[in-house]
C-alpha cells in the first residue's frame, strides 16, 4: 500500500536558503507501525537534510532489506532511491559513489541488515572509508519477520517472547572503529536535540561516517527486560557530550558553557563545536574513543553523542585519485583511444 | 621403426615444472613459428599452484589454419620425471619423446614405437652456469635452441625473439641467444637433423595476432568506455583486470590532473564485486566484473536484482571446470545454466559467446552498448582455454567516431519540458523503459529503484495483475534483445545434408576440423556457431531444418542442449550431445569419434559418453 501526503501546506512554512520547505525533504507516508523509532529517525535526517539546504535530488538513499531498508521511501522523496538486497546496500553504495562523486550518499541500514547478514561489506565499507552516512536504525530485532533476537540484541535482553538473548551483542560503533570509520556517533531515535546536529555533522564529514541509532520496535521489543526499549535507553543513555553544528555561512552565537569543549571546521567549511564533553575522553583519539565506550558498556550504559572522528580523514576517492569530474559525465572522447592505439596494440602481437 | 614425417602440421606438448620460467621459454617457441607465418595455438596445460608441480604446453602448429586441439601427441619434450611416464604414453606411434637424459631413462618406461631423442640438459647447464637459478631458467631456452635444429626452424627468427622480449634489458639478449645456440649445436652434433616433422616458412598468418582472450576483454572494457571495474581475484578472469588496469593507466589518467578516469575496486567477495557494478550502472557509469563459475553462483541474488530492476550490469564469465572449486585451472563451458537463468524467481539472462580474441574484444566493448540499452545484465561467457592461452586472432579494431550507445535515459530537459516519466512505463512498445539518472532533475523524475514488486512509476504494489503486467513485459524486453544480441553464424555443407552442428564459443575451431574429417569420409553436416542467448528465430529454423543436430559444448550435463529444448520445446531425439569434460579443450578427433558412434547407429549411452569424451587426450 502507498499513500499521499496530503499536498495541503501551511503557506508560511519556514523555508532553507535554497526557499525550500521541510515538506520538500519528506517522502510518503510511512507504514511502518505507529510509534516506531525508524520515523522518528526519518523526520530527524528531513530536518537534518532542510536545515543544512542540501538540494533533494543531489542524494541519493540506499537501502538493504528489512523494517529500517524500508524508511528511505518515507523521507526524501525528491532523491533517487535504491532499495537493494539483504545486507549489500554498502556494495550498491560503493558502486555508486564510484560513478558519481558529486552526490551525497546516504545510507540506511538494519542491524539485522548491518551486523548479521552484511557483517562483510559492513566492515569493508568502513575500511574504504566511502564517503557516505551509514545510519543504522537499530532496535535489537528482526521486526519484519516478527521479532526474532538480532546480533545486536545485548546478552540477558528479553524479548517479546519472553526469552532472555543467550549470545554476547555486537557493538557496531566499536566494529566500525575497528574497522577503519572515520566519524562514529551513537544516538537515539528518542533524542531529536542530540541526533540532529549528529546527521548534519556526519554529512559533512569527508569519508565514512556511520551513527548507530537504537531505536525501539515498538511491537516486538519494547517490553520490560528489553535493553532496546524505550524505557531502557531513556534511563541508561549516556552522552560523550552535547554536539552543535554550525554550517559554514552562520556565524556562532551560542555561548558555550565552559568546560571540556572542541570546534573542529569541516571539509565543507561548517564547524561541529563539541561541548560539555567527558573529561577524560578524547574524540579525535580512536583509543580513547575505545575505553570511553568499553567502560560505559561495562557500567550498563548506551554511551552515545559523538564518540570518534578523525580530521584528517581521506576519502575513498581522494586515495584512489580519482577524477574530479564525475566517472559518469566522461563520454567516448574521454574514455575512447581510438584505433591508431589498437594497431600498435596489435603491432606489438605479432 | 616408422617415424611420422610431416610438415608445417603436428602438435608438441612439453611437460615442465611450475615456477621453474618454462612459459616464457615455450611461448618463444609457440611465437617464433607464428613469426615464420605459421597458425599455432599454444595451450597451457598447469595445476592450481604456484611451484613445484607438473605442468604442460601443447602447441598445434597447422599451415591450414587448424586451431584447435587435434588430439594426439607427435613430439613430447620432457624435462619433468614426475610425468615422464605419462608423457611417452602419450606419444603417437612414429612419433618422438625428447628428454633430458642426463639421468637415462628409465628401461620400464621405454617404447619401442617411439622415437627417442636425449639431450642432457641438466648436463649442459650444469657445465656452462653455476648459478642454480641460470641453470633452471637456460634449461628451458636450451631445449628450445635445440628444437630449432631438430625442426629445422628459422634461426634468426628466435634470436629476432629473443631481442625483442628483452628490450630494454639489453643484458639478458646475448645470455638468452647463446642458450639457444648451445641446445641449437648440440642437436646438429648427435641427431640427423631436421626428424620427420619439420618446419618451413610459409604465409599463413596474414595479418593475424596473438593474444589472450582475458586481455582481449580488459580492452573491450577500455574501448566500451568501462569507467568502475569492481571485482575479486579468481582464476582464471583475474588477468581480465589486470589487463583493464594497465591499459587504463596508460590511456585514462588524465595528463592535466594526473588523475584517473577509472575506478577499479577490488571487492571483500564477489558478493560485492557484483554490487558495485549495480550501484555504478544505476548511477550512469559503465561498469563490469569478472568472474567464474563460484563467482557467478555467489552473484546470482544480485543477478536478479539486475534483471528485474533493470540495472545496466556487464559481467565476464571466464568459465572453468566445476562443480564447486572443481578444477581451477581447467577448461569448460559448464556455467551456461547458472548464468542464463542466474536467481531465484523466473529470470533469464543475455549471454554472449565470444569464440576468439577479436570476439572478445568487440563483445567485450559492445556488451556496455547492450546493458544500457537493453538495461539488463550481460553476461560474456568465455573460458579459460580462451581466456588465458594466446590464440591466433584477427587484429583488433575500432571504428574511430563511433558513439556509445547509452539507451533510453531521460534528460534534465525533457523532464523539464514536462515529458512524462514512469521508470517501468513501456511508451516505445519494445517493452524498454527510460531511465533517469540520479541528481538529474530538482523535483522531477526520481524514482525508487527496488527488488521489491512496483508499478510502472516506480512506487511498491503488491497487487497480483501489476506485477504480472510488469513480468510480462520483460518477456516482451526479452524478445527485443532477440533483435540486438550478436546473430549466429552458419556454415553450409559442401553437398545437401539434414544432419548439422551446432556449437559456440572454443569449441569452434575443433569443431570446424572435424567436420572437415567427416567430410572427406562422405559425411556431410551443416554448422551453426551459436553467440549469444536469447536465441533468434534462426537458431530454430536451422534446428528445424534439420533432422538431426549435434549439439558440441565442454560440459558433461549438455546445459546448451538442454537450454535449447527448453526454450524451443524440441524433443531430446532432434538434440545429439557431443561432449568433452575432462577440463582440456575439445579436440577434433574426439568431436569426430562421437559423431561417428552416434552415426553408425549406436545409440551412445550418456554412461558411454563419460569414456569417450574423457579421452581429452584424444
Amino acid at each position: 500500500m502507498s499513500y499521499q501526503i496530503p499536498k495541503f501546506r501551511h503557506p508560511e512554512l519556514p523555508v532553507n536558503d535554497l526557499g525550500y520547505t521541510r515538506a520538500d525533504y519528506e517522502g510518503s507516508i510511512s507504514t511502518l507501525c505507529a510509534g516506531c523509532g525508524h520515523d522518528s529517525i526519518s523526520g530527524a535526517i528531513v530536518k537534518a537534510c532542510h536545515e543544512l539546504s542540501i538540494e533533494p535530488h543531489k542524494i541519493a538513499k540506499l537501502s538493504g532489506i528489512g523494517c529500517s531498508s524500508k524508511a528511505p521511501t518515507y523521507f526524501l522523496g525528491k532523491s533517487h532511491g535504491f532499495n537493494s538486497v539483504h545486507g549489500r546496500m554498502p556494495s550498491v553504495a560503493t558502486g555508486a559513489a564510484m560513478a558519481n562523486r558529486d552526490l551525497l550518499y546516504l545510507g540506511v541500514s538494519g542491524d539485522g541488515d548491518t551486523a548479521s547478514i552484511g557483517m562483510g561489506q559492513f566492515a569493508h565499507v568502513a575500511r574504504r572509508n566511502l564517503n557516505m552516512v551509514y545510519i543504522v536504525m537499530n532496535n535489537g530485532c528482526y521486526g519484519l519477520t516478527k521479532g526474532q533476537d538480532s546480533a545486536t540484541a545485548d546478552e540477558g535482553s528479553v524479548s517479546k517472547k519472553g526469552d532472555a538473548n543467550i549470545y554476547s551483542a555486537i557493538d557496531l560503533c566499536a566494529t566500525a572503529m575497528q574497522m577503519g570509520a572515520t566519524f562514529v556517533a551513537r544516538s537515539f531515535s528518542g533524542d531529536k536535540q542530540q541526533l540532529v546536529p549528529l546527521i548534519k555533522a556526519a554529512i559533512s564529514h569527508r569519508g565514512f561516517a556511520f551513527i548507530d541509532v537504537v531505536s525501539p520496535c515498538v511491537t516486538f521489543n519494547n517490553n520490560p527486560g528489553s535493553t532496546k526499549s524505550y524505557e531502557f535507553v531513556r534511563e541508561h543513555a549516556e552522552a560523550t557530550g552535547t554536539v552543535d553544528f554550525v554550517p559554514m555561512q552562520k556565524e556562532i552565537t551560542t555561548d558555550y558553557e565552559p568546560g571540556f569543549s572542541h570546534e573542529v571546521t569541516m571539509h565543507d567549511g561548517s564547524t561541529v563545536h563539541l561541548y560539555k564533553m567527558e573529561e577524560e575522553m578524547n574524540p579525535f583519539d580512536r583509543t580513547s574513543a575505545l575505553i570511553a565506550m568499553e567502560k560505559h558498556r561495562t557500567a550498563g550504559d548506551i554511551l552515545t553523542g559523538l564518540i570518534y572522528m578523525d580530521r584528517d580523514s581521506r576519502d575513498l576517492h581522494d586515495v584512489m585519485e580519482t577524477s574530479r569530474r564525475p566517472l559518469n559525465t566522461l563520454g567516448a572522447e574521454d574514455l575512447c583511444p581510438g584505433n591508431q592505439m589498437l594497431k600498435n596494440i596489435n603491432a606489438s602481437l605479432r | 621403426m616408422k617415424q611420422l614425417e610431416s610438415v608445417n602440421d603436428f602438435v608438441i606438448k612439453f611437460a615442465n615444472v611450475n615456477g621453474t620460467g618454462s612459459a616464457s621459454a615455450n611461448n618463444m617457441f609457440a611465437k617464433a613459428l607464428f613469426r615464420m607465418g605459421l597458425p599455432v595455438s599454444p595451450k597451457n596445460i598447469f595445476p592450481s599452484n604456484i611451484q613445484g608441480l607438473p605442468t604442460w604446453y601443447e602447441v598445434r602448429v597447422s599451415e591450414e589454419g587448424y586451431l584447435g586441439r587435434r588430439g594426439g601427441i607427435d613430439i613430447a619434450l620432457s624435462v619433468n620425471p614426475q610425468s615422464m611416464a605419462q608423457d611417452i604414453q602419450e606419444v603417437e606411434p612414429g612419433g618422438y619423446f625428447i628428454y633430458d637424459n642426463t639421468k637415462p631413462l628409465d628401461l620400464r618406461l621405454v617404447r619401442n614405437d617411439v622415437n627417442i631423442i636425449g639431450i642432457p640438459l641438466t648436463r649442459i647447464c650444469n657445465e656452462e652456469y653455476q648459478d642454480p637459478r641460470q641453470r633452471q631458467l637456460f634449461k628451458n631456452v636450451i631445449y628450445v635452441g635445440a628444437l630449432a635444429a631438430l625442426l629445422d626452424m628459422d634461426f634468426k627468427v628466435l634470436t629476432d625473439l629473443v631481442a625483442d622480449q628483452f628490450k630494454g634489458k639489453e643484458k639478458l639478449i646475448l645470455p638468452n641467444i647463446h642458450a639457444l645456440e648451445l641446445g641449437n649445436q648440440y642437436a646438429r652434433n648427435h641427431f640427423d637433423c631436421p626428424i620427420g616433422i619439420r618446419v618451413q616458412t610459409a604465409d599463413a598468418v596474414g595479418d593475424k595476432i596473438l593474444l589472450d582472450g582475458n586481455t582481449a576483454l580488459g580492452l573491450g572494457a577500455v574501448y566500451g568506455g568501462a569507467t568502475v571495474a569492481a571485482w575479486y581475484p579468481i582464476t582464471p578472469s583475474t588477468s581480465v583486470v589486470d589487463a583493464f588496469e594497465k591499459y587504463a593507466r596508460r590511456v585514462r589518467i588524465d595528463p592535466g590532473t594526473g588523475r584517473k578516469n577509472y575506478a577499479i575496486v577490488q571487492a571483500e567477495d564477489e558478493l560485492s564485486a557484483i554490487g558495485m557494478v549495480i550501484g555504478a550502472g544505476w548511477n550512469g557509469a559503465r561498469s563490469f566484473t569478472a568472474t567464474s563459475g563460484p563467482g557467478v553462483s555467489l552473484m546470482s541474488e544480485f543477478l536478479g536484482l539486475a534483471y528485474f530492476a533493470e540495472i545496466p550490469t556487464v559481467l565476464f564469465d571466464v568459465q572453468r571446470a566445476g562443480p564447486s572449486t572443481g578444477m581451477p585451472t581447467r577448461t569448460q563451458q559448464s556455467d551456461i545454466l547458472s548464468t542464463a537463468y542466474a536467481s531465484h524467481g523466473d529470470t533469464k539472462q543475455v549471454l554472449l559467446f565470444p569464440s576468439t580474441p577479436k570476439e572478445c574484444f568487440d563483445f567485450g566493448a559492445q556488451a556496455f552498448d547492450l546493458a544500457e540499452r537493453l538495461q539488463t545484465p550481460i553476461i560474456v561467457m568465455t573460458d579459460l582455454d580462451l581466456g588465458m592461452n594466446d590464440n591466433m586472432s584477427a587484429p583488433l579494431e575500432w571504428e574511430d567516431g563511433r558513439e556509445y550507445d547509452r539507451g533510453k535515459v531521460m534528460t534534465a530537459e525533457e523532464l523539464e519540458a514536462g515529458k512524462e516519466f514512469g521508470r517501468y512505463m513501456d511508451v516505445d512498445g519494445d517493452a524498454i523503459c527510460y531511465r533517469t539518472y540520479p541528481a538529474t532533475h530538482p523535483d522531477r523524475g526520481a524514482f525508487f529503484t527496488r527488488g521489491t514488486s512496483r508499478d510502472e512509476k516506480a512506487v511498491y504494489t503488491e497487487k497480483g495483475e501489476e506485477y504480472e503486467e510488469n513480468m510480462l513485459r520483460l518477456m516482451r524486453k526479452w524478445d527485443t534483445i532477440k533483435e540486438y544480441v550478436p546473430g549466429p553464424e552458419v556454415v553450409k555443407a559442401a553437398q545437401e545434408t539434414d544432419v548439422a552442428v551446432l556449437y559456440f564459443g572454443t569449441s569452434e575451431e575443433s569443431s570446424r576440423e572435424a567436420l572437415d574429417y567427416l567430410a572427406k569420409e562422405g559425411v556431410h553436416m551443416d554448422a551453426m556457431r551459436v553467440r549469444a542467448f536469447p536465441f533468434n528465430h534462426e537458431v530454430k529454423s536451422f534446428i528445424e531444418e534439420h533432422e538431426q543436430v549435434f549439439v558440441i559444448e565442454q560440459n558433461r550435463d549438455a546445459q546448451l542442449r538442454t537450454l535449447l529444448m527448453a526454450e524451443f520445446e524440441f524433443g531430446p531425439d532432434k538434440l545429439k550431445s557431443v561432449l568433452c569434460f575432462d577440463g582440456t579443450p575439445i579436440s577434433a578427433r574426439n568431436i569426430k569419434k562421437q559423431i561417428n558412434l552416434h552415426l553408425d547407429g549406436g545409440e551412445v549411452e550418456p554412461l558411454h559418453r563419460t569414456k569417450v569424451a574423457s579421452s581429452g587426450g584424444e
